[in-house]
């Protein structure tokens, strides 16, 4: 389990992802050297996954994201595969979320502007097998986007 | 906006992966120096490409057992309303990331919660009390994937 000092570190690094060991060690109050090994220990527990950059999707050029809310016709049973293979395969996907609930699966769509989003959503969305209905939301802004979690 | 070649696109791929790879290391698997690798680093830095780090951490392990999105459409409308909302949504902490969208409904948020009864004190005493908050869509996430996207 993780105790308060696992956590205050957790914490510091959700605000800080890019903080050095060093940096961190001084954000907690602990040594560097204590603060290496506990960082070790939370990768090797797998609690740490990894860091990744975010990409900034705007700076290259792509202006427009769409949530597709997709519900697929599940009468065959290797449907939800034979779709998740096939939208995977899609360069403008960059999520893929299943659910339980009103929708089966969500895709995160980028696209230039929304000429190109037509084109993509006609030649490569609507081809997907097992479609059943599509509802999309345009995202207009981002309020919140920390993915932090309540540590 | 700027324009990328291959080697820049390999750069983004890498550091999408594990933002903690050296210049040197990622310049060794496209074959360029480290000096050059570091200035294409620093160039898409400069020009906002790359815009911070977030960690991938097991929620699992740390106890949050259900991530859900919520579809919430505003009862009311108007530009204070809206202002009203999302200082007030901002606010809690279980909430991830709010969206504001177009369509059938006005935010997508993403909520984590330890678990479902959890998950309910959100929705009751945080959600639910919302200034303005309409009809609210829940969906259960059973899986996710984030993939590299154009840069592929």
């Amino acid at each position: 389990m993780l105790d308060d000092l696992d956590r205050r570190l957790l914490r510091q690094l959700q605000a800080f992802p890019g903080a050095s060991t060093k940096e961190l060690a001084e954000l907690t109050n602990i040594s560097a050297a204590n603060c290496w090994r506990r960082l070790e220990k939370l990768q090797d527990r797998g609690v740490l996954q990894g860091r990744k950059a975010i990409i900034n999707w705007h700076a290259l050029g792509y202006e427009v994201e769409v949530s597709l809310r997709i519900t697929l016709d599940k009468s065959e049973a290797t449907a939800f595969d034979q779709f998740l293979l096939t939208a995977r395969l899609i360069p403008e996907v960059i999520e893929i979320q299943t659910f339980l609930g009103q929708v089966d699966v969500r895709l995160s769509v980028l696209a230039r502007d929304m000429q190109h989003y037509q084109d993509i959503y006609r030649s490569k969305i609507l081809t997907l097998p097992h479609i059943a209905d599509i509802e999309a939301l345009m995202q207009v802004a981002e309020i919140k986007s920390t993915q932090a979690l309540p540590i | 906006m700027i324009d990328l070649d291959e080697t820049d696109r390999g750069i983004l791929r890498a550091l999408a992966d594990d933002a903690t790879l050296s210049a040197g290391e990622i310049g060794r698997r496209l074959g360029i120096s480290q000096p050059a690798c570091w200035r294409r680093i620093k160039r898409l830095q400069d020009n906002k490409v790359l815009a911070g780090q977030r960690l991938d951490l097991d929620l699992q392990k740390l106890g949050f057992t259900v991530t859900v999105f919520l579809g919430i459409k505003l009862a009311t409308k108007g530009r204070v309303s809206l202002d009203d909302f999302e200082r007030a949504v901002i606010a809690i902490p279980e909430v991830q990331t709010v969206q504001h969208v177009l369509g059938m409904y006005d935010y997508r948020l993403r909520v984590v919660a330890r678990d479902i009864p959890d998950f309910e004190r959100v929705l009751r005493r945080r959600i639910m009390t919302l200034p303005g908050v309409g009809n609210v869509e829940a969906n259960v996430l059973l899986s996710e994937e984030r993939l590299a996207g154009p840069i592929g």
